[in-house]
C-alpha cells in the first residue's frame, strides 16, 4: 500500500473511491441547466421568439400596411371578409385572416401588433429594471431619507391595483401633448414604468438589506473595497435571481396593462394596430363577425401563457425554495 | 386590538388625501375646459366662462382643491360635468349593480377554489391535481377580457344559450359572473393548494394520525383551519381584482355598474365623477384590506396586532 503523503485532490477522492464526478458547473450554468430541463419553458420561450421575431421582422412579413384600407393595387379593400376557415362566400384570398370593418389586413396589424406588444413588455421593464435596481440598491445600502421615501411611496402604491393607476394616469395625460407622442407609446411606457418601478425598489432593497449582514460583505468590506464596488461586483449580481424572475412577469404584466388599456380605449391611439386596440374595434361589430376580436384575443392569451411559462421556469430555476 | 383599529382608520385619511391629490391635480393637468370639446358646435365665450363659474373652475387651482377637499369632508362630491345628476346619486345608483356582481363573483370564486385546491392538494400528482393546476395556470395568466370573448362567442353567438350583454336577469348575470371570478378563482385555487400541502406535512398532522384519528377528523379539524390562513390573507388582494375586473367585464357585457361608469367618464372628460369613482375605490380597498388584516389577527394567534 502505497503512502499518502499529500492531501488528495477531490477529483482523486472520487477515483479512490471509484465515484464518478461530473464536470463542475457555476450556480448560474446550474440554473440554466434546470431551465433548460424544463419543457413548459422551452415551449414558452420558442413562442417568444417566434413572436419577437414577428414583431422585429413585422415591415417585411405584414401583406400589407396595418393602417391602410387599400389592396396593393390601390383599390379599397372589402370590409369584414372572413377569414380562410370562415365563410368562404365572404373570404377573400388576398387576406388569409380576413379584414376589418374598415377593410384593413387583420393578419399584418396582428403581426404590427406584436411589435406595439413586445416594445410595450420590454422598453417599461427596462427603465423599471434599471432605476429600480439603482434606487432599490442606495436604499437598502445606505438607509437614510432615500429608505423612506421609498418605503412610504411604495405604501401608497401598493395599497391599490396598478390597473387604477395607469387608468388615472392614462385618462388624465392622454389628451396632453406628452400623450399624442408616438400615437401614445412613449405615455404608455412612463406610465407603466412610473407605477411598477417601486415594486422592483422594494424587492432589490430586501434583498440588499439580508445581503449587507453577510460575512463576504463584512469581509471586501475589511480590505477596504469601495462601497460602489461593493454594490456592483457582490450585492449585485447575489441579489440578481429574484430580479430576474420579477422582470420575467413583469413583461408580461406590461403587455396586458397595454392590452387592457387599449381594449377599454384608453391605451394608444387608434389607428396604431395593437393587440387590444384590435380588441376593442372587433368587439363593435362583434355579432356580425367574431374574427377581428378572437384572433387577436388568442394571440394575447398564448403570448401570455408563453411568458408565464418561462417566468415560473426561471423562477425554479434559480431558486427551487422560491416555489409555490 | 380597539387602539389598533382606530390607529388604522386614522392612517386611511394620510393615504385618501395623497390619492386625493394625486387625482386632483392630475385631473386639472389635463388640457382645455371640459365645455370645449364639441369642435363643430363651439360654444360662445361668455357661456364657456358662465360655466366656468359655475362649476368654479375659474378659480386658482388652489382654491379650487380646498373647496373640493372641504365639500369631500361633507361627502360631498360634486357635480357631474356631462349628466345632470350630482356625482354621490351616480354612485348610489349605480354602485349596487357593481357590488352585487362582486359578491356574486367573490362567493364564486370561494366556493369553487377551497374545495378544488383542498382535494388537489390530497390528491398530490393525480388527475384531479394536474387538471386544477392547468386551470390554476390558465386561470391567472389569461386576461378576463380574452376569455370573455371567447366565452361570449361560444355562447351568445353560437350556441344563443344567453344574451350577449345587457343586465338584469339571471341569464344576463351568468356570463359576467363566472369571468370576473375565474381570475380570483383561479388565483385561491393555487394558495388553497399550496397552503395545505403545506399544512398536511405538519409534525402536528402526524401526530393526529398517529393517535389514530380518523383521516376526516385529521383533514376537517387540523389541517383546514391552518390552511385557511393564507387564503384569508389573500381576500385583500382578491378583493382589489375584483374591483379592476369590474371595469373590464362591466365595459364588455354593458352592466350598468359604476365600473363602466367609470370608464364612460373618462371618454366623456367628467373630472368630479372620475375622481369621486376613484376616491370609492381607495376606500373600499383601503377597507378591504384593513378588514382582512384584523381577520389575520383573529383566526392566527401567532400574529399579534396590538402594539
Amino acid at each position: 500500500m502505497a503512502t499518502i503523503t499529500r492531501p488528495l485532490s477531490s477529483a482523486e477522492r472520487a477515483a479512490e473511491l471509484n465515484v464518478i464526478t461530473r464536470k463542475q458547473r457555476s450556480l448560474w450554468q446550474d440554473a440554466m441547466y434546470r431551465l433548460f430541463r424544463n419543457k413548459a419553458a422551452i415551449a414558452g420561450l420558442i413562442v417568444i421568439a417566434l413572436a419577437a421575431t414577428m414583431a422585429i421582422l413585422a415591415p417585411v412579413i405584414a401583406p400589407y400596411s396595418p393602417t391602410d384600407y387599400f389592396t396593393n393595387n390601390g383599390k379599397a379593400a372589402p370590409t369584414l371578409a372572413e377569414p380562410f376557415w370562415g365563410d368562404p362566400k365572404y373570404y377573400d384570398p388576398t387576406h388569409v385572416f380576413g379584414t376589418d370593418a374598415i377593410g384593413r389586413d387583420i393578419l399584418s396589424r396582428l403581426i404590427w401588433g406584436a411589435r406595439v406588444s413586445m416594445l410595450v413588455g420590454f422598453v417599461p421593464v427596462a427603465i423599471i429594471f434599471v432605476v429600480g435596481v439603482s434606487i432599490g440598491m442606495a436604499a437598502g445600502f445606505y438607509g437614510g431619507w432615500t429608505d423612506q421615501i421609498l418605503m412610504r411611496l411604495t405604501d401608497v402604491i401598493y395599497a391599490f391595483p396598478d390597473l387604477l393607476f395607469l387608468i388615472i394616469i392614462m385618462a388624465t395625460v392622454r389628451n396632453t401633448d406628452i400623450g399624442n407622442i408616438m400615437g401614445g407609446l412613449i405615455l404608455m411606457f412612463t406610465a407603466i414604468a412610473i407605477v411598477n418601478w417601486v415594486g422592483m425598489a422594494r424587492l432589490v432593497r430586501g434583498q440588499v438589506l439580508s445581503l449587507k449582514e453577510k460575512e463576504f460583505i463584512e469581509a471586501a468590506r475589511s480590505i477596504g473595497v469601495p462601497d460602489r464596488r461593493i454594490m456592483i461586483r457582490h450585492l449585485l449580481p447575489n441579489s440578481l435571481a429574484p430580479v430576474i424572475v420579477a422582470v420575467a412577469f413583469g413583461i408580461p404584466s406590461a403587455m396586458l396593462a397595454e392590452a387592457t388599456l387599449g381594449f377599454l380605449g384608453i391605451g394608444i391611439r387608434p389607428p396604431t394596430a395593437t393587440w387590444g386596440v384590435m380588441i376593442n374595434e372587433g368587439f363593435q361589430v362583434f355579432s356580425t363577425t367574431p374574427w377581428p376580436a378572437i384572433l387577436p384575443a388568442v394571440f394575447i392569451a398564448i403570448v401570455m401563457l408563453a411568458f408565464t411559462f418561462v417566468g415560473d421556469g426561471l423562477r425554479d430555476a434559480l431558486d427551487p425554495r422560491m416555489k409555490i | 386590538m380597539l387602539r389598533y383599529v382606530i390607529r388604522r382608520l386614522l392612517l386611511l385619511i394620510p393615504t385618501l388625501f395623497f390619492v386625493a391629490l394625486i387625482t386632483f391635480a392630475l385631473a386639472h393637468a389635463a388640457p382645455g375646459s371640459p365645455f370645449d370639446k364639441n369642435e363643430n358646435r363651439p360654444l360662445p365665450q361668455s357661456t364657456i366662462d358662465r360655466l366656468n363659474r359655475l362649476y368654479g373652475i375659474d378659480k386658482p387651482i388652489h382654491e379650487q382643491f380646498i373647496l373640493y377637499m372641504g365639500n369631500l369632508l361633507r361627502l360631498d362630491l360634486g357635480s357631474s360635468l356631462v349628466k345632470d345628476r350630482t356625482v354621490g346619486e351616480i354612485i348610489s345608483s349605480q354602485f349596487p349593480v357593481s357590488a352585487q356582481l362582486g359578491l356574486q363573483a367573490l362567493l364564486l370564486a370561494l366556493a369553487v377554489s377551497l374545495p378544488l385546491g383542498v382535494i388537489s392538494a390530497l390528491k398530490q400528482n393525480s388527475g384531479v391535481d394536474y387538471a386544477s393546476m392547468l386551470f390554476a395556470t390558465i386561470g391567472t395568466t389569461v386576461p378576463s377580457f380574452v376569455i370573455a370573448i371567447v366565452a361570449i362567442y361560444i355562447f351568445a353567438v353560437n350556441l344563443k344559450l344567453i344574451p350577449i350583454v345587457g343586465w338584469g336577469t339571471p341569464k344576463h348575470m351568468i356570463l359576467p359572473t363566472i369571468i370576473l371570478s375565474l381570475g380570483a378563482m383561479a388565483f385561491l385555487t393555487r394558495i388553497t393548494r399550496a397552503s395545505m400541502l403545506e399544512a398536511i406535512r405538519q409534525d402536528y398532522v402526524r401526530t393526529a394520525r398517529s393517535k389514530g384519528l380518523s383521516e376526516q377528523v385529521v383533514i376537517v379539524g387540523h389541517t383546514l383551519k391552518n390552511a385557511m390562513i393564507p387564503v384569508a390573507t389573500i381576500l385583500g388582494p382578491a378583493t382589489a381584482g375584483l374591483i379592476t375586473g369590474s371595469f373590464i367585464i362591466e365595459t364588455l357585457f354593458s352592466v350598468p355598474g359604476i365600473g363602466r361608469e367609470f370608464i364612460l367618464s373618462i371618454n366623456r372628460r367628467d373630472y368630479p365623477l372620475i375622481m369621486g369613482v376613484f376616491l370609492l375605490y381607495a376606500f373600499l380597498i383601503a377597507v378591504a384590506n384593513l378588514t382582512v388584516d384584523l381577520v389575520y389577527g383573529l383566526i392566527d394567534p401567532r400574529i399579534k396586532v396590538a402594539k
